[in-house]
């Protein structure tokens, strides 16, 4: 990524002006044809790879707080001179989504936020951010209700878990066509309810299963009590999915009782919980899908930088990483390469594969977000439990 | 009426745009047309459209209801059916494993560069015999586990599927011919099988298209270029009920087949030889000869693996 904030000349092609060029250079410039301007414009505006950013408002500095590792992590903005407008352009590669927030600065006052002028929102376990979406990104089609498909059916499932010594409540997904004659492959979804309301999970199953693409599945949607507590490596949280959910579910929902047909997910801390779930019962699930698993660890030393949420996965990736074992036959990992956690999950692939187990790894240009995590869902959900395509002919 | 002299099985190309009416209409049909689109599964109900291309004249056979009936009330077959559905799986599976390795083989030996190129050519038909053997020994298999299967059930023994056999029987006596949609290839099958259609399917004029003309073939082999992960394997699964000779059908194979790429569909032209690959594309139409073979002229995969015509009755 690069940033640049005027336009180069000289080139033997000429390009079309950037719009905020052709705005900053009109000799009628106010802060009403700004106001029109904005009106038709929704920021960043994206020509090409260039992204320009803007900032409306009476402020001293104004940044890009964008989370692309390895790059500078503020960006400032400049102000066309005597306006209010502020602005900057930065290069995203093609088909990129960066999570940004503006920061802006009043005396010694610092106000961190979503761009107000940009309507579109990437969540995360952290909160939300904007989110610029560069040329070339379309946010996939079936991720979106389609109403050609039926849908299936979300029930509510609430019990006292002895393990964790709180109550649970879980959702379970089961298929448009299911009947109780028929039995299902089942997948345990850590951060359920997140992965169900900002990863559309249970459009993208009606579809994606509608279309073929995955077989019909029983799928339970767990959510966590303490999250930093229960997700990295604790045995109450391993016995409570292997010993108490998953028998909950299968005395009344006719499931496919081998490993094979048993698959566990999650993402970030979520993901460090599948694996740690399946690490404690090797023999149990047969597929993880992992994304932007929080997979730190340390080779020398114990400074980890993550801080002290981080300090049980660490001992816990460091230990798996000293002696590593196979825990399912398969493994679907995602990871943005924005992302902080890209180095260790690439780590991670060879460990995996090393251990025996069969690894899909893909990596997107974009973030730490449940939409990152919803794109990739055709990919990891088609993958561990291919539909019946090969089989259905017109 | 119908007139004996005219095919009695015609293979159509999908019916995404439906030409089955003009097809009726041309073969003469004027009286009741029994159809069997288990392959729909649940939606097999949802007959309206193809009850329309028929004139009103279309008595559905419910073979997907009827075998769920079956399934809910008899417990030990509804058990021994899942136990041979879970053990055909896994065999398919590890069939596949198999065949993904010969078939890596068999692409590393034709990329080989030769240096005496009759020795290529030799170790290319050792390979192309080993993949061919891997498809007879499969599907020899899939039919001894389908033969134990119906031995040990007994299903004409069984009340509910006996009486079930018996009304799909009277259904079919009186109908001038036999519809058989796509769908999926399994659940038709398997109805076919249980309600033991066969027989009489051997007597009646019967019009099929996709899954439906797979079946009525003597081996049905499944393939999909263009599943999510790429390309899947041709894959041998199960006898048909033989009544097409000496044909793989291949519906829809344009669009789900990479046909720019000869040298695989050349491949996949040998491996089922010397059945022809008969390519039911949008718009086909095929009839059969009287003794089960498709005719001169019908659309095949050539030995180059480009689409073409056949010549000749394509006989034993």
């Amino acid at each position: 990524m690069s940033t640049v904030t005027t336009q180069r000349v000289g080139r033997k092609r000429k390009q079309r002006k950037l719009l905020i060029n052709e705005l900053r250079e009109r000799e009628d410039l106010s802060e009403q044809a700004i106001d029109e301007f904005l009106a038709q414009h929704q920021a960043p505006l994206v020509e090409g790879a260039k992204c320009t950013f803007l900032f409306r408002g009476e402020v001293d500095e104004v940044w890009v707080k964008h989370r692309i590792v390895n790059q500078p992590q503020r960006v400032a903005m400049k102000r066309i001179p005597g306006f209010s407008l502020w602005w900057v352009v930065i290069e995203l590669p093609e088909g990129s989504r960066v999570d940004y927030h503006l920061e802006t600065r009043v005396g010694e006052h610092h106000s961190d936020f979503n761009d107000p002028l940009n309507p579109n929102l990437a969540s995360s376990p952290l909160g939300s951010s904007s989110v610029a979406q560069a040329a070339g990104y379309t946010t996939p089609e079936w991720t979106q209700h389609d109403p050609q498909c039926r849908q299936g059916e979300l029930h509510t499932i609430e019990f006292y878990s002895k393990a964790l010594r709180r109550n649970t409540t879980s959702r379970v997904y089961l298929p448009a066509r299911y009947r109780k004659t028929s039995t299902y492959p089942l997948l345990v979804v850590h951060d359920g309810d997140d992965y169900i309301n900002h990863s559309a999970m249970r459009t993208v199953l009606d579809n994606l299963i509608h279309r073929l693409d995955m077989a019909e599945t029983v799928v339970v949607f767990s959510n966590p009590g303490d999250r930093i507590r229960e997700y990295p490596n604790y045995a109450a949280h391993a016995r409570h999915i292997t010993t108490e959910l998953i028998p909950y579910v299968a005395e009344r929902v006719p499931l496919i009782d081998r490993a094979d047909a048993r698959a566990l997910m999650g993402a970030s801390f979520g993901a460090v919980a599948s694996f740690s779930v399946a690490y404690r019962n090797p023999e149990m699930f047969g597929s993880l899908i992992l994304q932007s698993g929080s997979f730190v660890f340390t080779d020398i030393g114990n400074d980890h930088k993550g801080g002290p949420a981080f300090n049980p996965v660490v001992k816990f990736m460091n230990r798996y990483r000293e002696k590593p074992t196979k825990v399912a036959d398969n493994i679907y990992m995602s990871c943005g390469v924005y992302e902080e956690l890209i180095v260790p999950n690439r780590s991670m692939v060879p460990v995996f594969e090393g251990a025996g187990m069969t690894v899909r790894y893909v990596e997107a240009r974009d973030g730490h977000s449940w939409e990152n995590w919803r794109d990739r869902l055709q990919d990891g959900l088609s993958w561990i439990y291919p539909g019946p395509q090969r089989f259905v002919y017109e | 009426m119908y007139m004996s002299a005219e095919p009695r099985i015609t293979l159509l190309g999908p019916q995404r745009k439906p030409n089955l009416d003009e097809v009726v209409r041309e073969l003469g049909m004027t009286g009741p047309i029994a159809t069997i689109n288990a392959g729909w599964q649940d939606r097999e109900v949802d007959d309206t459209l193809l009850d329309s291309m028929l004139s009103g004249r279309s008595r559905n056979l419910g073979l997907w209801r009827r075998m769920q009936e079956i399934w809910d009330n008899d417990p030990e077959f509804t058990q021994a059916d899942r136990d041979r559905r879970r053990t055909m799986v896994e065999m398919q599976e590890l069939y596949l494993r198999g065949l993904d390795h010969a078939t890596r083989a068999l692409a590393d030996i034709r990329d080989h560069v030769p240096r005496r190129e009759w020795v290529r050519d030799s170790a290319l038909k050792h390979a192309e015999r080993v993949v061919r053997d891997l498809d007879t020994r499969h599907i020899d298999q899939v039919t001894r586990v389908y033969a134990d299967f119906w031995e040990r059930t007994a299903p004409h023994e069984r009340p509910a599927i006996a009486r079930a056999r018996a009304e799909v029987a009277q259904q079919l006596a009186d109908v001038e011919a036999v519809v058989m949609t796509g769908g999926d290839i399994r659940v038709l099958l398997n109805s076919l099988h249980l309600f033991n259609i066969t027989p009489i399917l051997a007597n009646k004029p019967i019009i099929a298209w996709g899954a439906g003309a797979m079946a009525l073939t003597e081996r049905v082999v499944l393939f999909n270029d263009r599943a999510t992960h790429g390309p899947t394997l041709a894959e041998v699964y199960a006898e048909g009920l033989g009544l097409v000779k000496n044909a793989v059908a291949l519906p829809s194979a344009r669009d789900r087949l990479n046909m720019s790429e000869k040298t695989r569909m050349a491949t996949i032209a040998r491996r089922f030889a010397p059945a022809q690959c008969l390519l039911l594309d949008a718009g086909a139409h095929v009839s059969v000869c009287d003794q089960g073979l498709i005719p001169a002229g019908s659309p095949i995969l050539g030995a180059d693996g480009a689409p073409t015509t056949s010549e000749s009755l394509a006989a034993a």
